[in-house]
């Protein structure tokens, strides 16, 4: 079991792949939401399929929130967060969580950091009382705190600094994002890392970790009656304190493009990347993200999507194509594009053809049949979100910890399927500027 | 109440201790065994809370029987069955299962091949229909070939730099030198370049026989209406598989210590010795113990020694893998280059500790609570059942077995415990391959990461 990180590029996957999401022209999950008296938003899925629970928190903090030169502080807290409080000494939260049958994790990303317990349901009242003693009673001292951080520094050899496209993209969105704090690593600089005290952990803890700063997810076989009396319970005594707003600083606009290469022996085989500033459900013009998870479904949601169609099957110039939009950052986001060329194909004819095939979508529109099969696939799809316990609990949870509304995540169907064609070019359109477009390109450097 | 809520509710009642009232429910009647006209099994719990179905069948006879000299032929082959069967070519056959919403994803492991099924409940008929076609009538035309097989190299070149993937290949040639369980389930660029479009067909003729084949269903489906699909899907198989057989093995590792050195800043290590298979009398015991040993959860000693006191690594693990003829208890850590040293020394220590005292009463008792009631926790979705479902008949425990369970893992005791900890657990048998750059790496044989 890892305590884990979210970076960038693993919440594209984390975020995209559930978000497809939602029945045809119901409320998908029919989650429902109170608000305590201390401001922490509850909201409570009932699924009676089976006789488990899960408890996700979800805090209005990430790693885009740290201070200037604490880059990974947000992630590092999360790990510190299992170290004990004035009940519960370090240790003994797992411990509980293991003897009661139960499975536990967390993970950080750029805008929240979560924490989570699946446990049968008659254990709910148990998890709730550990996860509300840790919101505000953290203890810490450097007895626990500098072992973990050399933990922390570990997790990010085996994530990043061992793998050559982690590296890479590391760097990419340094490019992309110019001024904006998703420039810097989930994880963290490790420069910053090496510096972080256990009273960097404290002071980001008492900054925002707070009951009017954190969403509460109980998803399964409960009512919503038996939650709020716990949540009343266990979270109500908690006193709420002021949070700064998360105003974090904009983008300029961009005016070149950028290309990084990075050849390294450590590489197998050759890949190539194009990414660009995107709007998100809550960024930008917001009023395209629905838009753009269609144009990514058309261009590159799999083999039968125009970019695998064209690149690796018509001119074969590639061995695979595909493209990626991650709709649920709370800042501006990524659309990105990936290939792998085929084996002693010049770079230069892969873009070449990527090229032509954004030229004319650009020019031309997408094929309007395209986009009924994407809408109606992902449509269909959304039924297989509601096929787990946690699922629904993450979708929704992720959506609130960044300030949307329930309804719009139990409408998304309805809001792909509205989506016109006309919106995807015009989406299209406002995204992809190949003159402010970051390039990557990772080549395989013969080994002496 | 659905299918599942009743089936877990059962184990839920059987595996949290005194917590509930109701009586354990027979599990038999809720994981059902259906027979076609035909003949043809399968495991199925209705479920009709969602409109969702997912079947896993699965082949036994894996890669472990492809020819040494065309390693990765049952990869290869599982890899193409999507890429165009009957009429449709491999553009057609992939717009009908996205047009049905449905995935299939066929794979090939040590010991099996097979297919998972995922569909919504409406489109359950055609869906099975294109992994009938898969399974039958593949066409492995020439363009899907090539454009498979190069997509197969480039990710053997990806993993010929990846340090995970170069350990652990290096660990099973190690311990398995001359056995079929040394050869990579996905090949090398040499073996995947030998395989011809006949050997594919071959295993498609010799390996999907009806007499290997199991099968799990979870669902909004009904046993009556299972039966005919079992037979309209399945019927057309051969009923027997010719596929050759494989040789028990014993593991045993040619070296201690072996070092692949690479430029990175952490090493990799893979480790692991003899271990036991699914069948074996002790079983139960070994599961427990190595829970303790070093199993999930942030408490094993492994973790507790190597992360938690000394921040050596994030992550530390050991796990029994059973195979069909053969088993090992396996683990991994990656440490800094200066540390792998201590971290090797702590691991054999914890090794030596638990074969010498065992665990505590305390561990023990807290091992078995975790495993017995965290276990209903992972059949929360279709597909985790039905992988279990093909699981649970592979390897013969029975249709009661999910309510057996719990009282398996219960009735392990202390001297369970450390007698199995004696018998399985040697420390001079662990065997270790380290790849990255590490520091004073007293007795290890250096080898190059391609294992020349």
């Amino acid at each position: 079991m890892t305590r884990a990180i979210v970076s960038g590029f693993l919440a594209v996957l984390v975020l995209a792949a559930p978000l497809a999401a939602g029945a045809q022209d119901e409320r998908q999950f029919d989650a429902k939401t109170f608000t305590l008296a201390n401001g922490l938003e509850v909201v409570v899925i009932e699924n009676h399929r089976a006789p488990i629970v899960t408890q996700m928190v979800w805090y209005k903090v990430g790693a885009a929130d740290e201070p200037r030169g604490k880059t990974g502080i947000a992630h590092f807290l999360e790990h510190l967060m299992f170290k004990g409080t004035k009940e519960t000494p370090p240790g003994v939260f797992s411990r509980i969580i293991a003897q009661n049958g139960g499975r536990e994790n967390a993970f950080t990303t750029a805008d929240y950091t979560a924490f989570f317990q699946n446990v049968a349901a008659d254990r709910l009242e148990l998890v709730m009382k550990l996860e509300s003693e840790r919101m505000t009673g953290l203890v810490l001292n450097d007895a626990v705190v500098l072992p973990e951080r050399d933990v922390i520094i570990e997790e990010r050899h085996t994530r990043i600094d061992n793998n050559p496209a982690a590296l890479l993209n590391e760097q990419l969105n340094t490019a992309l994002y110019l001024h904006h704090p998703y420039r810097n690593p989930v994880i963290g600089w490790e420069q910053e890392m090496r510096g972080l005290t256990t009273d960097d952990a404290l002071t980001f803890y008492h900054t925002w970790y707070a009951p009017n700063n954190a969403v509460l997810v109980v998803a399964g076989d409960v009512t919503v009656d038996e939650v709020r009396a716990l949540a009343e319970k266990y979270y109500g005594p908690l006193q709420a304190h002021p949070v700064p707003a998360r105003h974090r600083v904009g983008e300029p606009p961009k005016v070149a493009a950028a290309r990084l290469v990075m050849k390294s022996s450590r590489v197998g085989e050759p890949s190539w990347s194009r990414n660009y500033l995107a709007p998100s459900y809550t960024a930008g013009e917001k009023q395209y993200a629905y838009a753009l998870q269609v144009l990514a479904e058309v261009l590159g949601g799999g083999s039968t999507a125009r970019l695998y169609r064209t690149l690796v099957l018509d001119k074969g110039v590639a061995l695979d194509a595909g493209a990626f939009y991650n709709p649920g950052a709370l800042d501006l986001t990524t659309f990105g594009f990936y290939a792998t060329p085929k084996k002693d194909v010049p770079l230069s004819d892969l873009e070449a053809a990527f090229e032509a095939v954004i030229k004319s979508v650009l020019a031309d529109g997408v094929n309007a049949e395209d986009v009924e099969r994407a809408k109606k696939r992902m449509r269909a799809q959304a039924v297989y979100a509601r096929d787990s316990l946690d699922g629904p609990a993450r979708i929704v949870g992720a959506a609130l910890a960044n300030g949307r509304n329930l309804d719009d995540v139990e409408t998304w169907p309805q809001h792909i399927g509205a989506v016109t064609v006309d919106e995807v070019n015009a989406a299209a359109r406002l995204v992809i500027h190949e003159d402010t477009a970051v390039t990557g390109v990772l080549l395989p450097e013969p080994t002496s | 109440m659905s299918g599942i809520a009743r089936m877990i509710r059962t184990l839920a009642a059987a595996a949290l201790l005194a917590c509930l009232i109701a009586a354990p429910a027979s599990a038999a009647n809720k994981i059902e065994e259906v027979t076609s006209a035909a003949g043809i099994t399968a495991w199925l719990v209705e479920d009709h809370s969602l409109p969702v179905v997912t079947m896993d069948v699965s082949f036994r006879g894996g890669a472990a029987l492809d020819p040494a000299d065309k390693a990765g032929l049952a990869t290869l082959t599982a890899d193409l069955l999507d890429e165009g069967a009957g009429e449709l070519d491999s553009q057609a056959y992939q717009g009908r299962l996205e047009d049905l919403a449905t995935s299939i994803e066929f794979a090939a492991s040590e010991d099996a091949m097979g297919a998972s099924l995922r569909t919504i409940t409406a489109n359950l008929a055609p869906a099975l229909d294109l992994l009938r076609l898969g399974l039958t009538e593949p066409r492995f035309d020439d363009v899907a070939v090539a454009r498979v097989r190069s997509q197969l190299l480039a990710e053997l070149a990806r993993n010929a730099r990846e340090p995970r993937y170069i350990a652990s290949r290096l660990w099973w040639r190690n311990v398995y030198d001359g056995h079929p369980y040394a050869q990579p389930v996905r090949g090398t660029p040499e073996t995947i370049g030998r395989i011809t479009t006949p050997d594919l067909r071959s295993v498609v003729h010799d390996r999907f026989g009806r007499d290997v084949m199991i099968i799990g269903v979870v669902g909004d489906v009904t046993a009556d209406a299972l039966k005919s699909m079992l037979d309209t899907t399945f019927g057309s198989l051969p009923p027997h598989a010719a596929a050759g057989k494989v040789a028990d093995v014993t593991a045993a590792a040619k070296k201690p210590l072996l070092l692949a050195k690479l430029p990175i800043p952490q090493s990799v290590v893979t480790f692991g010795q003899p271990g036991i298979k699914r069948d074996d009398h002790d079983w139960y015991a070994a599961y427990v113990v190595n829970h303790i040993l070093g199993g999930g959860g942030f408490s094993s000693r492994l973790t507790t020694e190597v992360r938690e006191k000394r921040g050596l690594a994030y992550s530390v693990y050991s796990e029994l893998e059973p195979m069909q003829h053969s088993g090992v208890i396996l683990g991994g850590v990656a440490t800094q280059n200066d540390r792998v040293a201590q971290s090797i020394d702590i691991i054999r220590a914890e090794w030596r500790r638990m074969r010498d005292s065992g665990p505590t009463q305390k561990e023990l008792d807290d091992a078995k609570t975790y495993l017995t009631g965290s276990f209903p926790l992972s059949l929360d979705s279709t597909g985790h059942i039905a992988g279990i479902l093909v699981a649970i008949q592979r390897d013969a425990l029975g249709i009661d077995y999910l309510e057996r369970r719990k009282t398996l893992i219960e009735s392990v005791t202390l001297d369970d415990a450390k007698r199995v900890a004696r018998r399985l657990l040697d420390p001079d048998k662990l065997s270790f391959v380290v790849v990255g750059s590490p520091d004073k790496l007293g007795g290890a044989q250096e080898v190059a990461p391609n294992g020349s």
